[in-house]
């Protein structure tokens, strides 16, 4: 039952994945996009991380995607593709996903997995919001200042100019 | 939920079953009553609340179905199950016709959370008031989706509006529940409840100010998220047809109201459970059942009044323009939850275990604050009524 569960929340995350990098309508990609962030939650499920797993939903579909929307929505005629980066043709493409898969397989073939039992779902919250005050507190403050100069950023390079 | 699942697994008529599977009936079964009952409240409340508004307005509302037209919402849903399910040419077909599921799915997982009593909830999760702010973020995608397969400018526009006001008044909402998180150091639902008492003043409304002001926060931005008046620019009928839901027809439209008037219910539970109380009872017999049926009926009236205020709102409050609605999130929303949850942890650093004269002292305040309104409202009826006629047929 949990192997069949895993597979089937696996299998969203990857078909969801290939939905984004596949489909030609822009909008299709954004909505396979959501099934591939609600998989990985479910993922995050299973490695028994609660906190994550919602945080993922709550920031990704509920914050990233939303926006991602917005964005695509606002675009006038987003659905007629004109790819203008012609330099490079298919076929080097396909050689260099050729490589990047082989020696990708190589390196989960030859990987020493460490095989767990299923671990029981205990309370994480605690434990991320002690190590974030505590232990890593300057990592921490450092990520909001950078977070925080980004926003002043992005709201001084969208903003209209006043002229007196 | 899962206490009751092994006790069937071990005892009950699931004995002998393997677990997994017995685990998957329990949940469809739950899964079951709990759709039944959300049918139901939904209905009800979209009969109550044109009734209510009638009453507000002068007028008579739905009255014929039933004894005062009670099972109005039972008639309503038959009509809507028979007519045509019509699909736009022009839309884009399969997200036109999943767009009501989505958004059906994000607001039925939130009910997993819904605390209806000690021990009546589906899952406690340990995460569980993160879970329901995050769950309910699939009914936007679900608005977007359908604004946008529609094909049509006032959808478009609708969705557009909708996912704006959502996504903004996530942040004011998001905040001002940490008032009450640091207060309980839990984001479990039954954790929050537990913390708090039957007596009004061991809620965490008047726990102390800071939480006084983020329930109000709280409640106006959860009106906000769930597309209510004064904030219902995303359908608003008077500019936008239907808005997101302009070319439904039939089962298809009639699921979105449903997650319109179920949603009214989430926020008054939240809010219930988060600042009122939740199911808190004192604990006046041995009887677990009738305890438990008590704390139920006593979650449930407490949450449905809610609802009704937020009727309420909606037949006296005109709608706000979508400059208002966004200045009064960003300008005074925002800043006013940041700086009330910094004097909450302040308060929590000084006053670890609470600190009695203030909660009775915000308790007296908080009477005095409804004695007022009630003044104000009987001095208005008292000057009205001349000129007022409750039987408006007559």
């Amino acid at each position: 039952m949990y192997a069949a569960l895993f597979y089937f929340i696996a299998g969203l995350t990857v078909i969801g994945a290939l939905g984004v990098a596949l489909s030609t309508n822009v909008v299709y990609s954004a909505m396979s996009l959501l099934a591939a962030l609600v998989g990985a939650s479910g993922l995050y499920v299973f490695l028994a991380a609660d906190f994550v797993a919602v945080v993922q939903i709550l920031v990704y579909v509920g914050g990233i995607l939303i926006l991602t929307l917005f964005a695509i929505l606002l675009t006038h005629q987003i659905a007629e593709i004109q790819v203008s980066n012609r330099s490079v043709g298919r076929l080097p493409a396909l050689g260099l996903v050729v490589l990047l898969g082989l020696a990708m397989g190589a390196a989960i073939l030859r990987a020493p997995w460490h095989v767990e039992p299923l671990a029981a779902a205990t309370p994480t919250t605690y434990g991320i919001g002690d190590s974030f005050l505590n232990q890593y507190l300057l990592p921490f403050e450092l990520a909001s200042v950078v977070l925080l100069t980004a926003l002043v950023g992005a709201i001084v390079l969208s903003r209209k100019e006043l002229r007196e | 939920m899962q206490q009751f699942a092994d006790y069937l697994l071990d005892e009950g008529i699931l004995a002998g079953l393997p677990k997994s599977l017995g685990y998957a009936l329990v949940i469809a079964f739950f899964a079951f009553v709990l759709l039944n009952f959300i049918m139901l409240v939904a209905g009800v409340t979209s009969w109550l609340e044109r009734r209510v508004w009638a009453r507000i307005q002068s007028r008579v509302g739905p009255n014929r179905v039933g004894p005062q037209g009670a099972i109005q919402w039972l008639a309503d849903g038959i009509k809507n199950i028979m007519k045509e399910d019509i699909v736009p040419t022009a839309a884009d077909k399969p997200l036109f016709k999943a767009a009501p599921y989505l958004a059906m799915i994000g607001f039925f997982g939130a009910w997993a959370c819904v605390p209806f009593g000690d021990g009546l909830i589906i899952a406690d999760l340990n995460v569980g008031v993160l879970y329901i702010t995050a769950v309910t973020g699939l009914v936007v995608v679900g608005i977007l989706m359908a604004g946008w397969s529609s094909n049509n400018k006032w959808a478009l526009l609708g969705g557009m509006r909708s996912a704006a006001q959502i996504v903004s008044y996530e942040i004011p909402a998001a905040i001002a529940v940490n008032a009450v998180i640091v207060l309980t150091g839990t984001l479990s639902m039954q954790g929050i409840i537990r913390a708090q008492g039957w007596a009004p003043w061991n809620w965490f409304l008047f726990d102390n100010p800071f939480t006084f002001v983020a329930f109000f926060i709280f409640f106006v931005a959860l009106l906000a998220e769930g597309n209510r008046t004064p904030f219902d620019l995303p359908e608003a009928e008077s500019e936008l047809v239907a808005g997101a839901f302009t070319e439904y027809s039939g089962l298809r439209s009639l699921l979105f109201f449903l997650v319109e008037w179920g949603n009214l219910y989430i926020i008054g539970a939240l809010c219930t459970s988060l600042f009122l109380g939740g199911w808190q009872t004192p604990h006046f017999t041995d009887n677990g059942f009738v305890l438990g049926l008590v704390q139920f009926v006593v979650f449930f009236l407490k949450s449905y009044f809610l609802v009704f205020v937020a009727m309420w709102i909606r037949a006296t409050l005109p709608r706000v323009r979508v400059d208002q609605l966004m200045s009064l999130c960003w300008k005074y929303l925002v800043p006013i939850s940041f700086v009330n949850l910094l004097g909450a942890m302040l308060w929590v650093v000084a006053f670890p275990h609470g600190f009695l004269p203030a909660r009775l002292g915000m308790f007296l305040f908080g009477i005095m604050v409804t004695i007022y309104f009630l003044m104000r409202v009987a001095f208005h009826l008292r000057r009205a009524r001349p000129e007022m006629s409750w039987n408006p047929i007559a």
